[in-house]
């Protein structure tokens, strides 16, 4: 029993908070919000020296081979200083979905460059539903001999304006069919004929979101991520790998947003006494740790049982990702509460924590979803 | 990271399981242990301990020398994962063995060691915690109770209140001032009184749940010898807070929370909500989903913290959640089950009419311990916003 990080995780953990307090403060994260891209490519670079892109790529395909343990208390620290850029959209989604998914000669195309930071990529699934779940992928993709096309809508797809190859979930069965059957994944360049990428406004601009359309647009059928039809159990183990991840930065997140407030308690004088000596203000500290720290334990054990890839996954990411969006939307949002006027401002940090919180909620599904998976694992 | 338990483990825990299965606590009914009558219940688990002690399964945690297994921290937690697999009933003298026996290992003397430890485990004497006073609750420093300097005694003074199984104990631990001119936390001592002492009186108080397992004390010109004073006069807040450490740290609470959810899921069965099953009703479902992943990360958190122990670091935040978190969350659950019952979770113990005899609101009442015993939540808020975080006193 050890339900915790290696020392060498830990020494990782260290130096990567090291790194982003020196390269990605939030007067940065703010220049990012203002940015046409949100893409820091020097910042992107250097990630890619320490080898950040590259942990969860074998070595024969030019990454470090790590664990995703090894990865997790990197994001944890990315979401602490609030990264901005492509770097989930690249390492959890479109890489695991070559790595999981693609051939030798595919990964041997895609992977080296990944890992060397030469490379961005994403993942197209959901659509205008909103949903995250097989259901969600009803893009058509018409066989025209041994080749695909394209043509329909790809919403809220993650950094799709910078990526260079997207891995788009389109629907090669009968729509009447089971809606996990007849799901194919495509390796497609962004720059294909065809399709036209639009950023959207969101609420949390340091990671931007896209309308990506597919007008007709062909796909070679070598382009295909395994077998066509067998998509969707490569999209579930890529999710919930980059769920836990997504968990993984929400824990950051949280626990930077509470770091602030105890400070800003410790601080702030009224009454003739630092506002964290009332109780009011210092159960509510207290309350919010609790989250936080219940978060991270649950997070933690979801990124073993995905590391492990062993069945408990299928109950252990949901359960995180229920718990996470609530406290991080939560643990934010009673930040700015303990800063009062403060807090409200655009001037103070504090909105940009709260609205990665919201926007962390809304990927890859919010909370009741998730508690409803948990609820089906439950035998009710 | 690693969840797989060692070979030794494994062994510890298949001998354990085995002499559980063998031996079942006698007269004992998990489904209805809450509901019988109190006299009945204490006898089970006075014999259950009887029972385990003969086998040496009380008190694994003490080291050999006391008659405990020096139980790693690991054979801890398994023996409650055991215990919480076959429901075993509580035992009869847990403050004995969870609170004073590790108190006197740590502060007593040689003699008291020797005249009081042995006796714990095998239920021959029993204890109480004589702490709180009607004016001296969550501010227990306050206390009012006097023993004062005569001889080879001390003589007390004074009343406790909420003393659980006063009644039944043959010895209290009693924090008192010896010092009334002290500052408050500078003038007690903590002593050890025989409850069968002339001048002690114990009246029961009969509880919200309708039994009567606490009571008030009074001590009358009690006289102590002060051969039993734990650690030196006037220090005694240092002991009593080394004893509440033992209290709070006890992270046992998880283990009832998954029963009781279990027994939720089955009672949903022959339920209704909004004219369809309960199991089916989205509601119903987003909730047990939520206690479901709250018991896990309370789990979680503990796995965390033993973690720390068993790598010799201190104690994280983690470990300083489980009791506040755990208790809150056990008062959630029951209130949950009573919405659910509609008009019959009014049925109280053992109404016909009622749905499982009666059991919810039982534990409906009886939940509302937990918040309050050990320390009330807000005191625990207080204590780990002090402690953990760092925030100023008020």
């Amino acid at each position: 029993m050890d339900f915790g990080f290696s020392e060498d995780q830990e020494l990782l953990r260290d130096s990567a908070r090291k790194f982003l307090d020196a390269e990605c403060p939030t007067t940065f994260v703010r220049k990012m919000m203002e940015d046409d891209s949100a893409h820091a490519t020097e910042l992107w670079k250097k990630a890619a020296e320490l080898g950040w892109m590259g942990i969860l790529i074998p070595e024969e395909h030019g990454g470090i081979g790590g664990s995703f343990l090894d990865l997790v208390v990197v994001m944890e620290e990315m979401g602490r200083s609030l990264m901005p850029g492509p770097f989930s959209a690249t390492v959890l989604l479109g890489g695991p979905a070559v790595l999981a998914g693609g051939s030798d000669e595919q990964k041997a195309a895609v992977l080296p460059q990944v890992a060397a930071g030469e490379l961005v990529m994403t993942l197209a699934q959901a659509e205008k539903s909103g949903r995250y779940d097989a259901g969600g992928i009803g893009l058509p993709a018409t066989a025209r001999g041994s080749d695909f096309v394209l043509s329909g809508e790809k919403l809220f797809v993650p950094d799709a304006h910078v990526a260079d190859q997207m891995v788009v979930a389109a629907r090669t069965g009968s729509p009447d069919a089971p809606a996990e059957e007849g799901i194919t994944l495509f390796l497609v360049d962004a720059k294909s004929p065809g399709v036209e990428i639009t950023q959207l406004k969101t609420v949390d601009m340091t990671r931007r979101q896209c309308h990506v359309a597919f007008q007709d647009v062909a796909v070679a059928g070598s382009q295909v991520l395994g077998e066509v039809g067998q998509g969707w159990p490569i999209l579930q183990r890529v999710l919930d790998q980059a769920i836990a991840g997504l968990c993984t930065e929400m824990v950051g997140t949280g626990q930077q947003a509470l770091d602030m407030a105890v400070e800003y308690a410790k601080e702030r004088v009224q009454f003739g006494k630092p506002i964290g000596s009332f109780q009011a203000v210092k159960h509510k500290c207290v309350d919010m740790m609790v989250q936080v720290e219940n978060a991270r334990s649950l997070t933690y054990y979801a990124a073993w049982t995905v590391d492990e890839n062993v069945d408990e996954a299928s109950q252990a990411v949901p359960m995180a990702k229920a718990y996470c969006s609530d406290m991080c939307k939560t643990v934010t949002s009673e930040a700015i509460q303990v800063h009062g006027g403060i807090g409200f401002t655009w001037e103070h940090d504090m909105h940009l924590f709260y609205r990665r919180g919201l926007a962390s909620e809304a990927a890859f599904g919010s909370a009741p979803t998730h508690r409803e998976v948990v609820a089906q694992t439950l035998d009710l | 990271m690693d969840f797989d338990y060692s070979p030794q483990e494994d062994t510890f825990r298949q001998e354990l399981r085995s002499w559980l299965e063998a031996n079942p606590a006698d007269n004992y009914d998990p489904e209805t242990f809450e509901i019988i009558d109190q006299e009945e219940r204490f006898q089970i688990k006075f014999d259950w301990q009887k029972k385990l002690h003969g086998a040496g399964w009380v008190g694994i945690h003490w080291p050999q020398e006391y008659g405990g297994r020096g139980a790693t921290i690991m054979e801890q937690t398994i023996y409650h994962q055991e215990m919480a697999r076959v429901h075993a009933p509580g035992l009869a003298n847990p403050l004995g063995i969870s609170l004073v026996g590790p108190t006197l290992m740590h502060w007593g003397t040689e003699e008291q060691k020797e005249r009081f430890v042995p006796r714990i485990l095998s239920a021959e004497e029993l204890w109480c915690q004589g702490y709180s006073e009607p004016g001296s609750g969550s501010d227990l420093a306050s206390l009012q109770t006097r023993a004062v300097d005569d001889g080879d005694d001390f003589v007390v003074n004074g009343q406790k209140v909420w003393t659980s199984f006063a009644h039944k104990a043959d010895y209290c631990i009693l924090v008192a001032r010896t010092d009334p001119d002290a500052p408050k936390h500078k003038g007690l001592s903590y002593l050890l009184v025989d409850m069968h002492s002339p001048g002690v009186t114990v009246r029961p108080l009969v509880q919200i749940s309708g039994d009567a397992e606490f009571n008030e004390v009074f001590f009358e010109d009690v006289r102590v010898p002060k051969a039993n004073l734990v650690g030196e006069r006037n220090n005694g807040w240092q002991v009593a807070i080394t004893t509440l450490m033992f209290e709070r740290a006890n992270f046992g609470m998880v283990y009832n929370l998954e029963p009781m959810l279990d027994r939720l899921k089955a009672g949903l069965t022959d339920l209704e909500v909004n004219g369809q099953p309960a199991a089916d009703d989205p509601d119903v479902r987003q909730k047990l989903a939520a206690f479901h992943v709250e018991i896990q990360a309370l789990k979680f958190n503990g796995y965390r913290q033993l973690t720390q122990q068993l790598r010799g670091n201190p104690p994280g935040p983690e470990g300083s959640i489980s009791k506040l978190a755990g208790s809150e969350l056990y008062i959630r659950m029951a209130h949950f089950a009573m919405e659910l019952l509609g008009p019959y979770s009014q049925c109280a113990l053992g109404e016909a009419q009622g749905i499982d005899n009666g059991f919810w609101a039982r534990r409906a009442l009886g939940s509302r311990l937990y918040t309050i015993a050990g320390g009330t939540s807000e005191i625990m808020r207080n204590i780990v916003g002090e402690r953990v975080l760092r925030l100023p006193k008020g």
